[in-house]
């Protein structure tokens, strides 16, 4: 194999939640194209380790697309230049040789930046626990799921929506910082379902003040999160849960 | 309740969503009106629905709900846009925002407000001296059929003459292009109507609506700047 790429990265650095950060310049050399975007980092570390230096902390966990933990804004985009994928799916092959690449935390009052690249993402956890859910008794004779008919086009759209991951890029990306792709996916996704009609207005209304109260900007449909959501969802989600409030906004019982 | 009709984030969308299909159909029936300075008959069949629209009970009434929609429309619009710039309160070192949008969708703040510079103007150019002051041009009426008409038309000739008042009114007409592209069609999300089956027809209808209306506006200085309409 030919030598490797040389880059020029572009990093946020933060010791901690209070303290001041700064973007800090350093040259990494020998990265594969074949590499992805975390293992350059890894690489990077390393480098910075063997030299004594304190290694750029970052959030990852699954690197295959599904955990939703590696949040990073790459040179002016969420998860970087490519559609449909994560930070870590995102290969060096996508870069340039000698390029400069911007590497920064996901920038949003509910998102606090714990360390250089890593972001409390809470806040999506409790808009979650707000109503993201259905509340099944599973004790005693419990109803197979696959014995509930839901139509086709029905349970394709749920699981469109439920394919978020809660990387949290459409509120990174939404120049408003609106939270809303997500909340209005995992709205969607239980309002398509019987199983999630028992509690579908209380739902809407819980997980949209939940979500205000974080600190979430208001969407305005600029539709930068559907471009930048790394799962493709698709702001008709939105559209779905604005008819969803306002239906349970006039009427609010069941 | 008054908080939960403008608490939310979604019902500030919601009230926006509306005052801006208000606002629209506002814009159409105001086109179609001043649209009849091209009959080019010296403005008599403008003047007569001038006289019509200053007069009427209904219409008057509809004025003042206009003037509350659109104050309602501003209001909102500020509220939302400076939460809105407290949800990042740091910015972005290297933002490349024209990858996932357009700078239209990410301007209706600043395009509102130079609307509004304009409609400043134009509200003294045409409200305040229908409604309050009486016209500048001399002599202010003239008749036909036995009947008294006040000259709005003469008025338009009038202030169309400065060609600086014809550039604002066109640059007014452009901000509002810009607004409606992003508008209309922003409208029609926010009240939930994105079916896919729908989505393709209001797109359109949005862009058309866009093009037409500023366009027919923006001819009006210009024909009678140019003396295309006499
Ligand atoms: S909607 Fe897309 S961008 Fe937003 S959290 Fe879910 S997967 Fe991430
Ligand atoms: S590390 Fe899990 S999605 Fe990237």
């Amino acid at each position: 194999m030919e030598k490797g790429m040389n880059l020029k990265l572009k990093i946020w650095r933060q010791k901690n939640t209070n303290e001041q950060g700064k973007i800090v310049e350093y040259p990494v050399s020998n990265v594969s194209p074949d590499m992805s975007f975390l293992e350059m980092i890894d690489v990077l570390n390393d480098s910075l380790v063997a030299k004594g230096e304190e290694p750029v902390a970052f959030d990852h966990d699954c690197r295959e697309g599904i955990c939703g933990m590696c949040s990073m804004f790459i040179n002016g985009e969420a998860h970087g230049p490519n559609r449909g994928v994560t930070t870590c799916q995102l290969h060096m092959r996508s870069f340039k040789e000698g390029e400069t690449i911007y590497i920064e935390p996901w920038r949003s009052e509910a998102f606090p930046v714990i360390k250089d690249l890593m972001v409390d993402r809470g806040a999506f956890d409790r808009i979650q626990q707000a109503g993201g859910f259905v509340s099944v008794n599973t004790s005693g004779r419990t109803l197979d799921a696959n014995a509930i008919p839901i139509p086709k086009e029905d349970a394709d759209k749920a699981f469109d929506a439920a394919t978020c991951i809660g990387c949290g890029a459409c509120a990174a990306t939404c120049p408003n910082g609106s939270a809303m792709l997500f909340v209005a996916a995992k709205v969607s996704q239980f309002a398509l379902l019987p199983q999630g009609q028992v509690e579908r207005k209380e739902r809407v209304l819980n997980m949209v003040k939940q979500m205000d109260e974080e600190g979430f900007g208001n969407c305005s449909n600029i539709g930068a999160c559907e471009v930048q959501c790394p799962k493709n969802i698709s702001i008709e989600v939105i559209a779905r849960m604005n008819r969803e409030y306002l239906m349970a906004n006039v009427k609010p019982e069941n | 309740m008054a908080k939960g009709l403008f608490g939310s984030s979604l019902m500030k969308k919601f009230w926006m969503a509306l005052t801006g299909i208000f606002l629209i159909t506002f814009l159409v029936v105001h086109c179609l009106i001043n649209a009849m300075i091209f009959f080019d008959d010296g403005g008599m069949t403008f003047n007569k629905w001038a006289h019509f629209m200053g007069t009427n009970l209904i219409i008057r009434t509809m004025e003042i709900v206009l003037f509350l929609g659109l104050i309602l429309h501003i209001v909102d619009g500020l509220m939302l846009y400076f939460q809105n710039r407290r949800a990042r309160p740091v910015k972005y070192a290297y933002e490349k925002a024209s990858a996932s949008s357009t700078w239209y969708s990410r301007s209706m703040a600043l395009l509102g407000t130079l609307i509004l510079l304009f409609l400043i103007l134009h509200l003294y150019h045409f409200w305040l001296k229908t409604r309050i002051t009486g016209l500048t041009v001399e002599p202010s009426h003239i008749f036909f059929d036995g009947h008294r008409y006040e000259d709005l038309f003469s008025e338009m000739k009038f202030v169309f003459k400065h060609l600086w008042v014809v550039i604002v009114y066109v640059l007014g007409c452009i901000s509002l292009f810009w607004h409606l592209l992003h508008g209309f069609r922003s409208a029609f999300q926010s009240l939930g109507f994105n079916y896919t089956k729908y989505k393709s027809t209001i797109a359109f209808m949005g862009d058309a609506f866009s093009v037409i209306i500023p366009s027919i506006f923006a001819a009006m200085p210009v024909a009678l700047y140019t003396g295309w309409i006499q």
